[in-house]
């Protein structure tokens, strides 16, 4: 049921019999680059707009509601207004960089989009070590982030820029060890295995303790990586106005922004695939009657409902707590985060080992 | 001893990880409580509202001579109005006309009132004994042109109440 | 004062006048040494108006007004310092109502500003809900104002020989009720920040400054009590209504930015005691003293009073004229600020934020 396949297949043989196979493969690309821009843009002004809603109701506001129904089209408002604003130009900054840094920055979180599978069969790429590749790739965002502090030629930036690297190289690593647990479970680092291996219940119920707390861990990691909630020390907006991208100003801003909030998105559907089974339904033992009425709802809503539902956490987080200091962020790394992960992946390995986990 | 202080410490390592997640625990219970309760909202929707939004009995807004059904007002020009305001925002212009009884008398031309530079006191309006001032419950001061905000207060062709007895 | 890079390092980078966490237009000139501060030089001046100037040619009842624009989140109390120096000099005293009343407003103000202070406070931390339920909680105080003064923030209220009105009936109902309600949302402050291991780390033993410091430097309020200082003018010279009521200091030892953000904290609830102890027992009285003018004879005169930051004290030079010859301002804040170098050398720039937050500083009280 509900399986992509068949439809991509389709189109790929009706291309294929139609076109020469170079066109084909160009016209394929183009879609798909096409379509997932199409997915960028809507979610990144979506979960933009869900914020400002779910933060008004933690703050007892309202939230926007002047533009269009609930205040729906606030953020494509937002987006008009930032594309037609001046894009301004400072003296003494490096303008080939200054230029290419947003760009660096929305790429990488272009890229990591195309391996996450929304639903069976609907992933743009299956690599075969699509956890590497996502933890590369989400990487690279930091250069955009420490070229856009050096060539803005402002002090505040750099301080920024300098925070987010330090940052963001320590907590790839608790990133990659909670990831690791996983892997460790599955076998495997293709997305679609890992969700296969899942068929018979999700990692974190399967996975005992060690499984909930690498989901733990990599909750707090991931949000510390996408330079949000507590860990926003990069923007700090308090402390040095708005750091890295302080000197910028219309779209190339709103890049920022945009890919603020899909690297938000991408770590949190990292985090449903792995941890929480992915598109897969929610099954109860051996409850047909239940099973099958979950298996009604389509793979999608299952992947986008699990994906908001971790969104909905980390947002929580932001609006909750306040800014670590960066020696403390650095310290709840390697003190905290890193030692228990350790221990977990031990620990995990000894399980699955000894074949314990269900 | 020193095993047992190896001990102590990693309890306490433990613990403060234990009570840091739950004192984090506590700030979320209450930001999470009022997600779920929208009947908390306080936000008041502004250019809805304007109708059924009333503001107190004695808020200040501005100033404004009181005027009875008859379009009279009770300012018999005598000045301490102007001269109890700490910014100059009142100024009086007055007429000199011929009384009844052959001396010449003060009558009020136009009562200038300078909500720009008013700073909302409210010395002025104890200071009159006619009782002629009061202030308004309007607070919609914005306007586009700062000329707008020099106002007289007396209304087109409203008369003393001291003249006419 | 000019900053000697001393290392190659060393770098200095200007925080403010438009920055979000100095809370107005201040300056700070800060020598960096990678995120660790050495130096920090306030500079002020930024929103000088001259306010002890332009009193010298008001009359006293109308220079009460500029008072409530130096600090103005206590302008009752700046209102009352000056009605109480004047009516000193007078040699009059006011009726036990408006005593009663003055203090009343006097605490809400410094409910008020401790509530707009915590939820600034949480945001410069970067918590930004804080700010969010402390105006929340605010409004009321300030609804309050509103009805029985007519505005909600530069009030005017309290005047030289009484108040400029009577207060609403519906005041003493409403303060009775904001107690209640105030009570039941202060725990939510301390679940909020007050218990979050986060926001204990941040402050715990940053910014340490010694009672001999915070006398040296004049520190004063609730951040010169939370290095132990007793300052609480109510408790040494009380005027008003606090000689009738049970006040109690709050001070503690640590010195830290927790500290003075526990005092503050615990002012909330020592200030509701204290409204809970005069608002049902306002006695009937004129609130308005009947006085051919209002004017200060020959003569030098000084009060002070406790506002929500600190010992502001009023010093009148007259010559017996209706307007003073001179008028001093000995506001909190401009001694409160200048600590901040002290405190803050050898912190993070992240400390220096939680510190100057600590200060509780009101930049137009700094300049006047």
């Amino acid at each position: 049921m509900y399986d992509f396949a068949p439809l991509i297949d389709s189109i790929t043989s009706y291309l294929n019999t139609n076109f020469s196979p170079f066109w084909a493969g160009l016209l394929a690309m183009v879609m798909l680059g096409l379509v997932l821009l199409l997915i960028y843009a809507v979610l990144g002004l979506y979960l933009v707009y869900a914020e400002r809603k779910i933060c008004a109701r933690m703050q007892n506001r309202m939230g926007p509601n002047r533009v269009g129904p609930m205040g729906l089209f606030q953020t494509i408002a937002d987006l008009i207004k930032l594309l037609l604003k001046e894009l301004i130009f400072i003296r003494n900054a490096d303008n080939f960089l200054f230029n290419i840094a947003p760009f660096i920055v929305i790429v990488a979180s272009i890229m990591a989009i195309g391996s996450i599978p929304f639903g069976k069969g609907l992933q743009a790429i299956d690599l075969n070590i699509g956890v590497l590749y996502i933890l590369a790739i989400s990487s690279m965002g930091v250069i955009g982030i420490l070229i856009a502090g050096w060539a803005s030629n402002s002090k505040y930036s750099v301080i920024g820029a300098m925070r987010s690297g330090a940052q963001v190289i320590s907590y790839e690593l608790s990133v990659g060890l909670a990831l690791l647990c996983i892997i460790t479970y599955a076998g495997t680092m293709q997305f679609s295995e890992i969700i296969a291996s899942q068929q018979n219940g999700w990692w974190i119920f399967k996975g005992h303790l060690p499984a909930m707390i690498a989901f733990a861990v990599y909750l707090v990691a991931g949000t510390a990586e996408t330079n949000r909630g507590p860990f926003d020390l990069a923007e700090a907006e308090s402390e040095l106005t708005a750091g890295f991208h302080t000197e910028y100003s219309g779209i190339k801003f709103a890049f920022f922004f945009l890919a603020e909030y899909m690297n938000m998105f991408i770590i949190a559907a990292v985090a449903t695939t792995l941890f929480l089974g992915g598109w897969l339904p929610f099954h109860l033992f051996q409850w047909q009657g239940f099973n099958q009425v979950m298996d009604f709802i389509p793979p999608v809503f299952w992947f986008f409902g699990k994906t908001a539902f971790v969104i909905y956490l980390m947002m929580w987080f932001k609006w909750t707590f306040p800014r670590l200091r960066i020696d403390q962020l650095l310290a709840l790394e390697w003190k905290y985060l890193l030692p228990i992960n350790l221990m977990n992946l031990i620990l995990i390995s000894f399980l699955t080992l000894m074949q314990w986990h269900f | 001893m020193a095993f047992l202080k190896t001990i102590r410490e990693v309890g306490k390592y433990f613990h403060d990880i234990y009570s840091g997640v739950a004192s984090l625990m506590r700030g979320m219970k209450v930001t999470g409580s009022y997600f779920t309760r929208p009947g908390s909202i306080v936000t008041q929707r502004y250019p809805e509202n304007r109708d059924t939004l009333k503001m107190f009995d004695n808020f200040k807004g501005e100033l404004m001579l009181i005027h009875d059904e008859n379009n009279l007002h009770s300012c018999n020009v005598c000045n301490t109005c102007a001269r109890k305001c700490p910014n100059g925002s009142i100024e009086i212009i007055y007429k000199k006309v011929e009384g009844a009884d052959g001396r010449s008398k003060k009558i009020l031309d136009k009562y200038v009132y300078h909500l720009d530079t008013c700073s909302f006191c409210g010395l002025c309006v104890p200071a009159c004994d006619e009782l002629a001032l009061k202030f308004d419950q309007k607070f919609e001061h914005a306007v586009f042109d700062k000329r707008k905000l020099t106002k007289v207060l007396n209304k087109p062709g409203s008369s003393s109440k001291t003249t006419n007895e | 004062m000019d900053i000697e890079l001393k290392e190659k390092e060393e770098y200095i980078i200007n925080m403010g006048p438009q920055h979000p966490s100095t809370h107005g237009v201040l300056r700070f000139e800060l020598c960096l040494l990678g995120e660790q501060v050495k130096y920090v030089i306030p500079h002020c001046g930024y929103i000088h108006r001259g306010i002890e100037k332009m009193c010298e040619h008001l009359t006293y009842p109308q220079l009460v007004h500029l008072t409530d624009r130096m600090d103005y989140l206590s302008a009752h109390i700046n209102n009352e310092a000056v009605a109480l120096c004047v009516e000193k000099s007078m040699n009059v005293e006011v009726s036990d109502r408006v005593k009663y009343i003055r203090t009343i407003l006097s605490e809400l103000t410094r409910i008020a500003s401790h509530q707009l202070w915590w939820s600034a406070f949480g945001m410069d931390l970067g918590a930004l809900t804080t700010f969010f339920y402390g105006l929340r909680d605010r409004e009321k105080i300030l609804d309050i104002f509103e009805e029985s003064t007519g505005s909600r923030l530069t009030q005017s209220f309290i005047t030289p020989g009484g108040l400029m009105g009577d207060v609403h009936p519906n005041f003493q109902k409403r303060v009775a009720e904001f107690i209640k309600y105030f009570r039941k949302k202060l725990p939510e402050y301390d679940q909020l920040l007050t218990g979050n291991v986060i926001f204990r780390e941040r402050t715990k033993g940053i910014g340490i400054m010694s009672k001999e410091d915070a006398i040296d430097y004049g520190v004063t309020g609730p951040s010169g009590r939370g290095s132990g200082f007793h300052c609480d003018i109510r408790k040494i010279e009380p005027y008003s209504a606090y000689p009738f009521v049970e006040v109690n200091e709050v001070t503690l030892t640590e010195g830290d930015t927790y500290a003075r953000y526990l005092v503050r904290i615990k002012e909330m609830w020592e200030s509701l005691n204290i409204l809970e102890q005069l608002v049902d027992n306002v006695p009937a009285g004129p609130i308005m003293l009947e006085l051919k003018a209002i004017k200060a004879p020959k003569g030098e005169y000084y009060q002070r009073v406790e506002t929500a930051r600190g010992e502001l004290g009023v010093y009148i030079v007259s010559d017996g004229g209706p307007s003073p010859a001179r008028m001093k301002f000995r506001s909190p804040n401009f001694s409160n600020l200048f600590i901040i170098n002290k405190l803050a050398a050898g912190h993070k720039i992240a400390d220096l934020v939680a510190i100057s937050g600590s200060l509780d500083l009101v930049i137009p009280d700094i300049d006047r």
